[in-house]
């Protein structure tokens, strides 16, 4: 009983981990939200001028929706592809999250959650991979 | 420590903006304008949702759909981007608060990533008449649980075998210590974050109603504590959703923008001012533009003009 009510309690490891999920989140987002706002001005001074169209649905172009033409068109300084590098970056936020959570997991040596964590792993990278990018 | 001032300003510029909303939909706009406007309106969502801990997410697929005649599938997954960044932006303040409980978090998102996947899979599948049905029928439903009391939680449960043997239980700081919490009912809790988790994926919103509800109501997880560790699950919940949207060209960069940054820089500002007496009616009238917004899509989507 003693016991259950120690390991339920936050210890100090518990504690740590949480301190560098909070770090970890707080960055992925601000990076993300730097790399949209550079992207944005390039965007909008190139761009700014003409009409957009959301009104019908016609789907990205491929440089668009999978990360190598994302990737390709950021490094080539197109306004809309460092955008969209820097949503890759938010959508990965939560991802490197998981991913950590699983190392800590692993040295508190809590192997049940290091199993829940890489089912959730798992999940999200067949979102991302094999789903069609 | 903020003057009142700064609350009370902001109402009529919500209703300035639906004006000037209003009139976007009926006038040619370059780029820069349209940026311009869709950033203010994804900021004041993003500010109201903060300020009454209703989630911003929520108004703006209508925002964007009923507003800025913008098609919902590209609604959709601007929407979910600019989840994931309010709810991780919010959860790393929290997590270091030590009110969110990271095993219950991590546990339920085995529920709301499967979900999300099906959710979107499913958002390719159904015509886009269907969804606003189905995204009115929740707005109605968050506007409903908005002013619904709080559930007064029985404390000192019993602890719960299943709960016990999946670590759940813990302690939060309060007023007057440390709170111990016992959880129930993991299976309900369980099948109803499916349910969160598959709405998320469907129509690109965190669904923060339903998660609480989840933990709240069926698991008996203090309300701090259940809102803290469901904003900690919106950003993975809705990261598994983002990839398949993405791969689909659901995600506009030109649109995505102007949203994400808004409601960012909205609730990144919400979470600042906290105003008690101010939110109790900014709540309501919040939630009444949520469910006019809500019979808004139900009329859109059984029409068949979305």
């Amino acid at each position: 009983m003693m016991s259950a009510l120690m390991s339920s309690l936050k210890n100090w490891d518990d504690q740590r981990t949480e301190t560098f999920i909070g770090n970890l989140l707080r960055v992925g987002v601000l990076l993300a939200a730097s790399v949209v706002g550079i992207g944005a001005i390039i965007f909008l001074h190139k761009y700014g001028g003409l009409v957009s169209d959301y009104r019908t649905f016609h789907g990205e172009p491929d440089q668009f929706r999978t990360i190598r033409g994302i990737f390709h068109e950021a490094l080539t300084f197109r306004g809309r592809g460092i955008i969209q590098l820097g949503l890759v970056l938010l959508m990965a936020t939560p991802v490197a999250r998981v991913v950590f959570s699983i190392w800590a997991f692993a040295a508190e040596k809590d192997r049940m959650y290091v199993a829940f964590t890489v089912i959730v792993l798992a999940v999200l990278l067949y979102s991302f991979l094999g789903s069609g990018i | 420590m903020v003057p009142d001032s700064v609350t009370h300003l902001h109402l009529p510029t919500l209703i300035a903006y639906g004006t000037l909303a209003f009139y976007a939909a009926s006038a040619t706009m370059n780029t820069l304008e349209f940026t311009a406007l869709v950033g203010a309106g994804s900021f004041v969502a993003g500010l109201l949702g903060a300020l009454t801990g209703l989630g911003g997410g929520v108004v703006l697929v209508p925002l964007l759909a009923l507003f800025f005649k913008v098609d919902i599938r590209y609604a959709i997954g601007a929407s979910l981007v600019s989840v994931i960044a309010t709810s991780s932006g919010a959860a790393a303040a929290y997590v270091k608060e030590g009110f969110s409980n990271i095993r219950i978090g991590m546990f339920l998102e085995i529920a709301t990533t499967i979900g999300a996947l099906a959710g979107a899979f499913l958002a390719t599948r159904i015509p886009t008449s269907a969804i606003a049905i189905v995204f009115g029928v929740m707005l109605l439903y968050s506007a409903y649980v908005s002013r619904k009391p709080r559930s007064q939680k029985e404390r000192n449960l019993p602890p719960n075998p299943l709960a016990t043997r999946l670590k759940m239980n813990g302690s939060f700081p309060e007023a007057g210590g440390i709170r111990h919490y016992n959880v129930q009912n993991v299976p309900t809790g369980f099948s109803l974050m499916f349910g969160a988790g598959t709405l998320s994926g469907l129509l690109g919103i965190g669904s923060g109603a339903v998660k609480v509800l989840a933990m709240d109501q069926a698991m008996k997880i203090p309300f701090k504590v259940s809102t803290t560790t469901s904003n900690f699950m919106i950003g993975v919940t809705a990261a598994a959703s983002a990839g398949v949207y993405l791969s689909r060209g659901y995600v506009d960069p030109g649109l995505a923008m102007p949203v994400m940054l808004g409601v960012l820089a909205g609730s990144f500002l919400g979470s600042r001012i906290l105003v008690e007496a101010e939110t109790k009616w900014l709540r309501i009238i919040f939630s009444v533009v949520i469910a006019v917004l809500g019979l808004q899509m139900l009329y859109h989507g059984l029409t068949g003009k979305i």
